[in-house]
């Protein structure tokens, strides 16, 4: 394929091609047509096209692009010898002028600017309040009367979120415990107290890494996967056809998993410990330490209220990941990206909302002493 | 004409944000008509049945059934109404983690307090009705997209609704599941006197199933009567819609 570019007159381009125009021809000419013709700028461009048997779409888009240059900078462009089917389909793309949209081309000024998105804010925040609360209410009248929970779904919901999570909690938790037990052991080999190695990674299991790891795994795999069923549910317009049957999608959807996470998180999070203190002991033992030694020392340095706290504190966070996911689920607007915004958002938030959560438990933890 | 309209929509004004999607729309259904709302994609059919089962609130303007208004209604009031009602969504909406059966029963379990035999035999007298007997323990994904709609028909009709909204009920299915579609409809109006609501730019089935119908253009109402009245009409987009495919 080629072209052939020839001035017949001063202030005359003509462009002849010379072969088909498809998308493979096309790409290599493009940049030379459009450059010439942005160079000479002429008074008249003459496109030739008696030599083309065939063109397709990229060779239309080709000929509109040289068109509109010409006529943006109010000089003409003629053109020969087109053959009559694709003179039509031109004619055709030129019927449809293009669509322009006088809404998106306002331009807002900061103020403008300032205020929507304080506006969106606050109804933001509106709708999180008015889903907390919905979800408190339909949560006690579920507990008043149990026979109203959706147990089947509980049940469902439950093996996806609890069995299922079980290997990467472990995996995880073992790893944990390994290698900080592993990465410690030189600094305390040097004052001779790698002993002591068993109170720091025990103590950080139970308080601290144990709760705040678990949930942050399960931000990932549930408040996500909430997030993304209900979402799904919302565009389907199963969520709508729940509220026109009269009943409460709240009690319907979000309070089994709500309740799911508060059973499970707990349990899941004691995998993790018990695999932490698992990985601690294996390189306790390559260290030569007994494991009767190993458990002696464990059950010296925790106390069980440090369980308890860990323990009371992964149910808030199991609350709070639940929570989050099926609010960014309920939430999910219309369009075709709306999912995979709200299953993000849904990670997103609830990673934040554990850390918020988290100080707060560190605070109060603190002001009582535990 | 005095009978009493059991569907009033009046000067109903919907909008998205900015967009007005429909403005002023004013028309009267009355027990046992089947109603048909036509129009091109996105003109707003869907949202205007939205805005008929309360799921939306009008702008301006109300929507009465049975001479309440559907959006104002108190919350203890609602599902006195909303029992009365029974929709086909577009998507049909059918619950992904239920078997049929189970879907039809649903609104009985939730909404009643008929023993379990009762709710049993119920919804597989619907699931009969639009028959999809041999598929009481399928899951929707299991089932053709045509099953599917008229299994969230037998759900919709669970409760004996007396108004039914079909939404698109035979877009994307092939002829003889959308006739099978129609004669069910004209079944189910004529032998149960059910009032239907339906959302079609299906041209064989509007005219099979007959009916009143009106024709939304950038919302409004641009065109009204009996199938064979706009076709003859001297309205050119109604008189376009109805002759497509003939
Ligand atoms: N939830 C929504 N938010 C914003 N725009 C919407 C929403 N739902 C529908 N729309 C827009 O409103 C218009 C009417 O939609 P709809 O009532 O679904 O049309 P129809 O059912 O007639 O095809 C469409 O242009 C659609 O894009
Ligand atoms: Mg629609």
């Amino acid at each position: 394929m080629d072209i052939r570019v020839e001035r017949p007159a001063p202030d005359t381009l003509k462009v002849t091609f010379l072969g088909n125009l498809d998308i493979e021809n096309v790409t290599k000419i493009w940049r030379l047509c459009v450059d010439a013709v942005d160079r000479e700028s002429p008074r008249l461009l003459h496109l030739d096209f008696s030599k083309v048997d065939y063109c397709d779409g990229s060779g239309l888009a080709l000929i509109k692009v040289l068109q509109q240059k010409q006529a943006k900078n109010h000089k003409s462009c003629t053109i020969f010898g087109l053959k009559p089917t694709f003179q039509k389909l031109l004619e055709y793309i030129e019927q449809r002028p293009d669509k322009v949209e006088t809404s998106a081309l306002l331009q807002e000024g900061l103020p403008e600017k300032l205020g929507h998105i304080t506006v969106d804010i606050l109804r933001d925040l509106k709708e999180n309040v008015v889903f907390l609360g919905i979800l408190s209410y339909q949560l006690f009248l579920s507990l008043l009367n149990p026979t109203k929970i959706r147990w089947s779904d509980f049940f469902r919901i439950a093996e996806d979120t609890g069995p299922q999570a079980l290997p990467i909690i472990a995996l995880i938790g073992f790893l944990i415990g390994l290698i900080s037990t592993f990465q410690a052991a030189p600094s305390f080999a040097d004052f001779g107290a790698q002993i002591y190695m068993v109170n720091l990674v025990g103590l950080g299991l139970v308080r601290e890494m144990g709760p705040l790891l678990t949930s942050v795994l399960l931000a990932g795999r549930t408040a996500s996967a909430f997030a993304a069923e209900i979402g799904t549910m919302k565009i389907n317009q199963e969520i709508d056809a729940l509220q026109t049957m009269g009943l409460n999608p709240v009690r319907f959807l979000v309070v089994p998993r709500i309740l799911v996470a508060m059973l499970v998180t707990p349990i899941l999070e004691v995998f993790f410990v018990i695999f932490g203190l698992l990985g601690c002991l294996v390189v306790m033992i390559t260290l030569g330490y007994t494991t009767d030694v190993f458990f002696h020392q464990l059950y010296q340095s925790i106390e069980p209220i440090d369980y308890i706290g860990g323990l009371i504190k992964v149910f808030a966070f199991g609350l709070v990941i639940a929570g989050v996911g099926c609010l960014h689920g309920i939430k999910t607007r219309f369009g075709a990206k709306a999912i995979g915004q709200s299953t993000t958002q849904a990670v997103v938030s609830s990673l934040i909302m554990l850390v918020v959560v988290d100080g707060i438990f560190a605070l109060i933890y603190y002001v009582l002493g535990v | 004409m005095n009978r009493i309209p059991i569907i009033e929509v009046k000067n109903l004004v919907a909008r998205y944000g900015e967009r007005v999607i429909l403005s002023d729309i004013n028309f009267n259904i009355y027990p046992g008509d089947i109603f048909m709302v036509i129009g091109g994609s996105g003109c707003g059919k869907t949202t205007l049945l939205n805005h008929m089962i309360g799921l939306l609130s009008p702008f301006a303007g109300d929507v009465l059934i049975d001479g309440q208004s559907i959006s104002r209604i108190p919350e203890n009031q609602r599902l006195t109404i909303l029992k009365k009602i029974g929709v086909l969504y577009q998507s049909g909406a059918l619950f992904g983690s239920l078997d049929l059966l189970q879907n039809v029963a649903l609104p009985l379990e939730e909404l009643t307090d008929l023993p379990k035999d009762a709710i049993l035999e119920i919804a597989r007298n619907k699931l009969k009705m639009v028959g999809l007997e041999k598929f009481f323990e399928y899951l929707p994904a299991e089932i053709s997209g045509g099953m599917q709609k008229r299994a969230a028909i037998a759900r919709a009709m669970a409760l004996d609704p007396k108004i039914l909204f079909l939404d698109e009920p035979t877009s994307g299915l092939d002829p003889i599941s959308s006739s099978e579609i129609d004669q069910l409809v004209v079944n189910l109006a004529g032998i149960l006197g059910i009032t239907f609501v339906i959302v079609s730019h299906d041209v064989a089935s509007i005219c099979k199933i007959g009916g009143r119908v009106i024709l939304l253009d950038n919302g409004k109402i641009v065109a009204e009567g009996r199938p064979e009245e706009l076709r003859h009409s001297k309205h050119a987009l109604a008189k376009r819609f109805l002759q497509v495919n003939r």
